[in-house]
């Protein structure tokens, strides 16, 4: 099999990208290790969301809702496991599943590599995962009402989107060449 | 060249995934929040990591503040530049240094000043992985005595607790956590009440009757009624006081720098400690109020003294 081959949806021919073998496992554990290991020592970078990046990222190169959504859901359980008892299992996982779907369909269909496409991608993917999360906190977790739609929301979604965007650059280099 | 994944098929697959995780929450909200296999597994694997990204975090800040911060340094002064590097080196290790022993030393003082309670410092070496708790993991777990409800705290306040035990690891809930909290009681007017997080910096102080007098700046100390601290471990201040109905509305800064914190203290005693603050001597000017019990809500209320 060809490392990189193309999907041929009407007209437009969209490259599915492969990586290197253990890339994906790799920069996976780096991204929830990472995530863990930051707020102790930088807490202003809280709102950052590598996990998140990372599902998109996957996401959007692979261009298979199937492997997408699995490997976000993956992530997501990952993330939850990570984040203490009072986390329940599928809060995240939940979120990034949705968002690992979304972003491998999107991927199969239009051209993502620009870097302007991706951050507007990414901060579209974070406002879409904090509204599941606060979906969920509202009907599954019988939480209180909260104010997401903030400017805090838009803080988060652009810092994201800007770093995710330089991530991106460098996660392409993972990459197998055709 | 693949054939386009069936859309119908991928579908399904999104659905019942859904499905899955949307049961696993139903399941983990019914059940009593014990720790489960996969979180074991999850925070042994990632224990190891998480040191390692610790020291890893550790190295990359000392060659920063070793190197790169004396490099720029030396650009606004070309003329003194060996020399000042040399000398700026020297002051950013021992500085480093001074604030770790600073610390270190704040924490074996306080060891010394209360060695009849047993107590065991840990050091954090991760936080939650996501914002939607707060909490922290220290590299202390069962085998070194550690257990389940046992208070964490440094010589500033109280921390938290601990929620989770693993092999060599711990998970403690921080006061600021949506789950966390503490009996408390202002220590002037001697009014008991718990303090909760909101997920916010900031704790809250519930049932607080809406007659009772609360000033800003009043000190808040744990009340031991949660049994899990001891009482008179300072938790915090008052920063503001709204009028509501029935209760006031208190916000809390806490008085340990909960977003800050490199080492902690495991409490492995409910046994009362002497904080020597500020707090403990208006503590002593006054009387103590009667407390008594809500049967209806289950809080404890006190009334002021006529």
């Amino acid at each position: 099999m060809n490392d990189t081959y193309e999907l041929r949806s009407g007209e437009t021919h969209i490259e599915v990208h492969k990586f290197f073998p253990g890339a994906i496992i790799a920069v996976t554990i780096a991204a929830l290790v990472l995530q863990a290991s930051f707020p102790v020592y930088f807490p202003r970078l809280e709102i950052l969301d590598l996990p998140l990046l990372v599902t998109i990222y996957f996401g959007l190169s692979r261009r298979n809702p199937s492997t997408g959504l699995l490997l976000a859901m993956v992530i997501g359980l990952s993330q939850d496991a990570l984040s203490g008892p009072t986390v329940p299992l599928g809060f995240y996982g939940i979120a990034k599943t949705i968002v690992g779907y979304l972003a491998s369909s999107i991927g199969a269909r239009l051209d993502t590599e620009h870097p302007a496409a991706r951050f507007a991608l990414i901060m579209a993917f974070f406002v879409v995962q904090q509204a599941t999360l606060g979906v969920i906190r509202r009907l599954l977790l019988a939480g209180e009402p909260e104010a997401w739609l903030n400017a805090h929301l838009a803080i988060g979604a652009a810092v994201n989107a800007l770093l995710g965007t330089l991530l991106f650059l460098a996660l392409d280099r993972l990459r197998r060449s055709s | 060249m693949v054939a386009i994944p069936s859309k119908r098929k991928s579908l399904a697959l999104l659905g019942g995934v859904l499905l899955a995780q949307v049961l696993l929450l139903a399941v983990q909200i019914k059940r009593d929040s014990r720790g489960r296999l996969l979180r074991v597994w999850a925070v042994s694997g990632a224990s190891p990591f998480e040191r390692g990204a610790a020291w890893g975090f550790g190295r990359v800040r000392g060659v920063w503040n070793h190197y790169f911060a004396l490099q720029n340094t030396s650009r606004e002064n070309e003329a003194l530049r060996v020399e000042n590097d040399a000398l700026k080196l020297t002051i950013t290790q021992l500085q480093s240094r001074a604030s770790e022993a600073d610390r270190l030393a704040a924490l074996l003082n306080f060891r010394q000043a209360h060695q009849e309670v047993p107590m065991l410092g840990a050091r954090v070496i991760a936080g939650s992985a996501g914002t939607a708790s707060r909490t922290i993991e220290i590299d202390r777990g069962e085998r070194d005595g550690v257990r389940r409800n046992m208070p964490v705290i440094t010589p500033d306040g109280a921390v938290g607790k601990v929620i989770e035990v693993f092999r060599d690891a711990a998970q403690v809930l921080l006061l600021t956590d949506k789950d966390g909290g503490a009996g408390a009681m202002l220590v002037q007017s001697r009014i008991q009440s718990p303090v909760g997080g909101t997920g916010e910096p900031t704790l809250v102080m519930k049932y607080v009757a809406a007659d009772d007098t609360v000033t800003v700046g009043e000190q808040v100390v744990t009340s031991g009624m949660d049994k899990i601290f001891p009482r008179d471990v300072p938790v915090g201040t008052v920063i503001e006081v709204k009028a509501g109905s029935p209760f006031k509305q208190i916000r809390v800064r806490p008085a340990a720098k909960l977003d800050r914190l490199e080492e902690v203290i495991v409490l492995l005693t409910q046994q009362p400690l002497e904080f020597k603050k500020e707090a403990e001597t208006q503590t002593g000017a006054q009387e103590s109020a009667p407390v008594t019990e809500n049967p209806a809500s289950g809080k404890t209320a006190a009334t002021e003294k006529p």
